[in-house]
């Protein structure tokens, strides 16, 4: 295995006709379609690229062109990848979600000439985009169904494009393979955008070998084989989805699977019981949440069995993430826990065969954490940025310290400079950013630094991430914080969704409430409400956070404890460009449409009114006024009666 | 390589696009001394979506339960037009047919009370929709082998793609009677057109639902009938939707015909617009 870790001068075309010859007939990509998994095997993926980029040359693609593909996770969206990058072009990937603008910007930097788009909702898009983009010249379908009718001559149908590109080859023998190994691997594989908090993406290129040095320094702690299966559901456009399906599943032979629809890709999932999953905070929070909602929908006995085989389950995790053996008893009870009731829950998440999964793109609460780990889930912190293909420092096996995000992976250099921002260097750094010379420079020094951005401090070897360097803020007192990490206390609390935190004498906070866990306890109480707004503003729900919020602040120094804070009468949402597509809030969109309500939490007024244009489906507004309370937790007493609530529930 | 594009024709009738697909002929349907239907004739036409709209009471369910053979009108003739293989056409009157002979033709319908299966699942209530086309010999079916197994099989790849069509994949697996109204209302429609439906009749199938689920239902109607071909008849309340989506609109009052024509000519009908809003609008 290790000798096809040395990756030389490999890329990914160079790879997937590697694993064609070593298992032409082992399963490479699997896609659920009507009720069925229906595999692809490593042969006839390649062929299918080989088709795919022969229709692409037909239409002109050359190298260092970018093909750029819009839509959800298909089987197609890696044959379009590996075909553009067969030809020794690029592939750019735009989330599926995306509005106009966003598409408009990406195709622009990008100068695509050819688009692969998923369906007749994708390819809508396009139409509307079509007159800002002159440089546009085809775009490729794959899901037909509702384009049958219509007659744009530059639409072509994918299964089409294979078949021109089939005649387009049959006089051209050995052409794929010449344009394959002219390929190097200082060529553009990827283009990944930047999920930007503050401005518009930027556009990052990675090389092969940035990729693929990446997968061998990974899988060389954390080894994966073509037995390990994954399940492809989060955006391709995104890093971290690339880093593990594509250059690791290439480099590593393992299987994809993609779900059905997106409403079924927990069943999926759990279908396929996958090996490794590497997700960003929100799925694992959400997944903590539904396990609080079930098990508070759970009779007694289940409760009592599942709290009693957690506390085990917790006990014992301690001592593995510290690299402790535990003794003979231990290991009795932890394996009886195991067998009732931790092993029932993690095959309901779908990760009863998972060996190893990781968490990246943002930071998780060290008590997500516990949770995973005190029901038997190997989790572990991620640390790095598009920049540096997704992946630099890591959590090492019986070494995990929740509150750090782990050491450097092998080949990976990492310093914390005089300012305190975390800089890195290895194989893995990006080649630049497109179109922006002077952006890559500011990015990326002579020596070949990458600076972070962000500000950390190294504990016994163990990098700890403060925040992003210029949102690091000092108290009254002179103590150095992030607001980052009071909201990541705030979002611990399962009846929190989101919370922006304010301030550096007097803390506030807007917070969000998960419409779910709050629901589901409301229901509990016999509280009668109609929409989140109303939910929002009850009175009752208000008391149960700042219950929450005094928990919160019972673990944070005096000096930054959250003093005031509100619900806000909304979720929000990336439409509204209050949070990107990757679900990171963006502070100055918050900053400026909700100045009035930061102004009256900073001044501490009881409450404040917002007026808020709500647009119905049939096209009409309203302007309505809403008046949100301020809540305030000066002289706070909990209430007695409540006991401490466990991690795994929403209920007393 | 998998090709996404469906392999199945939803729609089973071979009578050219605009021709007559079903005739009423002074179809009168007495209840005692209640005439709920009095001498309606009309045409419904290959190809198009036929809205039948009326006041409550006007009839307007009693007609399609005429068609589809639960009422046996006491005059009239009700004429339903089929191709054969070798296109040679022939007229069946459903008035004087029994109702799963009337299915066996491919006419199919959904009700206005959700009747569905309430402990079957999803599949298997649309496998249901299937039962016509199959042909069982007792030991096989019994002992699910050979023929009855690959029978099985192919009227599931079949029912898949109706699953596919409807977006019902989640529900795959659920018991019918546990799903959400508007989920069981379209699971009703994907029932229907298992059936292969050479007519698809449907009786309110916006009944109770919101602005939102009414506009899902829209498209999918739209989907069966623009990309799959199928004729459609269907009740419907909502004037909004109604005007939107059909080519041809029959309305009925106190069962008799009022009106016939397409949305434009509806909308402009005197007698049609003193029915909806009173003789003074």
């Amino acid at each position: 295995m290790s000798a096809m870790r040395t990756s030389g001068d490999k890329t990914f075309p160079k790879l997937l006709a590697e694993r064609a010859a070593e298992r032409p007939k082992g399963i490479a990509l699997q896609e659920k379609l009507y009720g069925i998994w229906q595999p692809i095997t490593w042969q006839e993926y390649a062929d299918n690229v080989r088709d795919i980029a022969h229709g692409l040359a037909s239409l002109g693609v050359d190298r260092g062109d970018i093909v750029a593909v819009l839509g959800d996770n298909r089987p197609e969206w890696l044959i379009a990848e590996l075909a553009a990058q067969s030809l020794g072009g690029a592939v750019v990937g735009i989330y599926p979600t995306s509005l106009d603008e966003e598409i408009v910007h990406v195709l622009t930097v990008a100068r695509a000439r050819v688009v692969i788009a998923e369906d007749q909702e994708q390819v809508d898009k396009l139409i509307r985009a079509k007159k800002s983009l002159p440089g546009l010249e085809t775009v490729v379908y794959y899901d037909v169904h509702g384009l049958e009718t219509y007659t744009e001559p530059w639409l072509v149908k994918f299964s089409d494009l294979a078949e021109q590109g089939r005649e387009w080859g049959s006089n051209r023998d050995g052409w794929f393979e010449q344009e394959v190994a002219r390929g190097t691997p200082d060529d553009v594989a990827v283009v990944c955008t930047t999920s930007g908090t503050t401005s518009k993406p930027k556009l990052g290129e990675l090389t092969h070998r940035n990729l693929l040095s990446m997968a061998d320094n990974l899988t060389s702690i954390d080894p994966l084989g073509p037995k390990d299966r994954f399940v492809s559901f989060l955006p391709l456009a995104w890093i971290g989805e690339q880093m593990i399906a594509v250059a690791c599943g290439l480099s590593c032979g393992m299987t994809l699977s993609f779900p059905e629809d997106s409403a079924t890709q927990r069943s999926d999932m759990r279908e396929i019981g996958p090996h490794v999953m590497f997700s960003p905070p929100r799925i694992w929070e959400s997944m903590l949440s539904e396990v609080q909602v079930r098990i508070d929908e759970a009779g007694w006995l289940k409760r009592k069995v599942f709290g009693v085989g957690y506390d085990i389950g917790n006990r014992a995790a301690e001592q593995r993430v510290k690299g402790r053996k535990p003794g003979p008893v231990m290991r009795l009870f932890a394996a009886l826990a195991d067998w009732v009731a931790l092993r029932p829950v993690r095959d309901q998440l779908g990760l009863a065969r998972i060996s190893r999964c990781y968490t990246g793109g943002a930071p998780l609460g060290p008590d997500v954490f516990r949770f995973f780990h005190a029901i038997g889930v190997n989790l572990k912190q991620i640390y790095g940025q598009t920049e540096i293909c997704g992946i630099a420092v890591l959590h090492r096996d019986e070494d995990v310290r929740f509150h750090s995000v782990g050491v450097p992976i092998p080949g990976t250099e990492l310093r914390i400079d005089d300012s305190g921002e975390i800089l890195l260097r290895s194989d893995s750094v990006f080649a630049g950013y497109l179109g922006s010379k002077e952006a890559t420079g500011d990015a990326v020094d002579e020596e070949g630094w990458l600076h972070t951005g962000d500000a950390g401090y190294l504990d016994e070897g163990h990098l700890v991430v403060i925040d992003r360097a210029k949102d690091v803020l000092k108290s009254a007192d002179g103590t150095r914080f992030s607001s980052a990490f009071i909201e990541n206390k705030l979002k611990f609390s399962p009846y929190v969704e989101e919370a922006v935190v304010f301030g550096t004498e007097n803390i506030t906070a807007m917070i969000t409430i998960d419409p779910m866990t709050v629901g589901s306890w409301a229901e509990h109480e016999h509280l009668t409400y109609t929409t989140y707004t109303d939910l929002a503003q009850k009175e009752e729900v208000y008391e149960l956070l700042a219950d929450e919020v005094h928990r919160a602040n019972a673990d944070l120094p005096d000096s930054i404890k959250v003093r005031r804070f509100l619900l806000l009468f909304k979720q929000l949402d990336p439409d509204d460009d209050e949070i990107t597509r990757t679900r990171k809030v963006r502070r100055n969109v918050i900053a400026d449409r909700y100045g009035d309500l930061i102004a009256a939490l900073e001044r501490g007024d009881g409450s404040v009114s917002i007026t808020n244009t709500v647009t119905y489906q049939d096209g009409t507004s309203v302007d309505r006024t809403i008046s949100l309370k301020i809540y305030d937790l000066d002289g706070y007493v909990p209430p007695k009666h409540k006991k401490q609530r466990p991690v795994w529930s929403g209920r007393r | 390589m998998l090709t996404r594009a469906y392999r199945f024709s939803l729609n089973s009738s071979r009578v050219p696009t605009g021709d007559p697909l079903l005739e009423f002929a002074d179809v009168s349907l007495r209840f005692g001394g209640i005439h709920a239907l009095s001498d309606i004739s009309f045409t419904v036409r290959q190809g198009h979506v036929h809205a039948v709209i009326g006041p409550n009471g006007a009839g307007k369910s009693s007609l399609l339960n005429c068609a589809s053979g639960l009422y046996r009108p006491q005059r009239g003739k009700i004429l339903l037009h089929t191709r054969d293989e070798q296109d040679a056409a022939s007229g069946h009157d459903l008035a004087k047919l029994r109702p799963h002979r009337i299915a066996r033709l491919g006419v199919a319908r959904s009700f206005q009370n959700i009747e569905l299966f309430g402990h079957l699942t999803v599949l298997e209530n649309l496998m249901l929709g299937r039962h016509i086309h199959m042909r069982h010999h007792l030991v096989p079916a019994l002992l699910w082998f050979g023929p009855a197994r690959n029978q099985e099989v192919r009227h599931r790849e079949f029912v898949e793609e109706v699953i596919d069509l409807l977006q019902l994949q989640a529900f795959r697996h659920h018991h019918a009677g546990s799903l959400a109204y508007g989920i069981q209302k379209r699971v009703e429609l994907g029932r229907a057109l298992a059936v292969e439906p050479s007519l698809l009749l449907l009786d309110e199938p916006m009944a109770g639902m919101n602005a939102e689920e009414k506009e899902d239902m829209a498209r999918y109607i739209l989907d069966v009938h623009e990309l799959r071909g199928v004729t459609v008849m269907l009740i419907e309340h909502d004037m909004g939707v109604v005007m939107d989506i059909s080519d041809h609109i029959s309305v009925l009052d106190f069962g008799k015909l009022i009106g016939d024509g397409t949305p434009d000519e509806i909308r402009n009908n005197q007698a049609v617009v003193e029915a909806y809003l009173g003789a003074d609008a």
